[in-house]
């Protein structure tokens, strides 16, 4: 059980959505965290790999950033089987590059735009999202 | 300059994921638990983002072009085609799997969970075989 909380996911989404307008108001690009992660990885180059590797490196100070303003490590529950995660971060990492973009550039910024290929894609791995949790949690035997 | 730049938004982007709870993947699991244990927040950290998103980029879209670049570069493409389909129903999965994708996972390193430590490798490896493609 997790606890409903729609006013702080609603924040962040707020947030999430307003790095997101950043992104396009001074870069000019989609904040698409695949697109940005992957291209930071061979084949090189790119000539953009400073803002990329800038954006990265945000990302995983965030929650030094949210310690020092709260006092408080975020909470996480992550799941422990190690070659179940594994496998989980090869699909996310390869489905991601090939579909042309993850939660962020097709569900955040595609979605904001109208896009159909995004709408697409979002319905796509919501769907299989859905199923892979109802076969591993309630599917096999249980 | 960029790499300023783009450290405060990668910030802020990491920071709403934290506080919205999308980068606890007990919270997405359950998001995606139509069935069992189903906590919608998750819906509404996708509402608050996309709406933000889609009202700034209608005010950003207006100017002539970006602060700091020359133009935007928007995604041009518009067909849905069988590599977009079978890459997010891939994606789905691992999702499904993990209750992680990419934005989480990083904002989640510091934080050091074993299972995070063994997605993230295995996320840039998928990442580095699909471009290849």
């Amino acid at each position: 059980m997790t606890e409903f909380t729609p006013w702080s996911a609603l924040l962040g989404g707020v947030l999430i959505g307003l790095a997101a307008v950043g992104m396009m108001a001074l870069e000019g690009r989609i904040a698409g965290i695949s697109g940005i992660a992957s291209r930071l990885l061979p084949p090189w180059p790119d000539a953009a790999w400073k803002g990329r590797l800038g954006f990265v490196l945000g990302l995983v100070a965030a929650p030094l950033a949210a310690w020092l303003a709260t006092g408080d490590a975020p909470a996480q529950s992550v799941p422990g089987n190690l070659p179940l995660m594994a496998l989980a971060g090869l699909l996310v990492g390869f489905g991601a590059v090939l579909g042309h973009g993850c939660t962020s550039g097709h569900g955040v910024c595609g979605l904001a735009r109208f896009s159909p290929r995004s709408l697409a894609a979002v319905l796509t791995f919501m769907i299989t999202g859905f199923l892979t949790v109802a076969l591993m949690r309630h599917g096999l035997g249980s | 300059m960029p790499f300023l730049v783009n450290l405060g938004l990668g910030l802020l982007f990491g920071l709403g994921l934290l506080v919205s709870g999308m980068a606890d993947p007990a919270k997405v699991l359950n998001f995606l638990d139509l069935g069992g244990a189903w906590d919608p927040s998750l819906a509404f950290v996708m509402a608050g983002a996309v709406l933000t998103t889609a009202l700034g980029y209608r005010l950003v879209l207006r100017r002539p072009r970006p602060l700091l670049a020359e133009a935007f570069q928007l995604p041009t493409r518009r067909a849905v085609d069988g590599r977009l389909l079978l890459g997010a129903a891939l994606f789905g999965i691992g999702w499904g799997l993990g209750g992680f994708c990419p934005g989480p996972a990083l904002a989640s390193l510091g934080l050091g969970a074993p299972g995070t430590l063994a997605f993230l490798p295995a996320m840039l490896a998928g990442m580095a075989l699909a471009r290849r493609l």
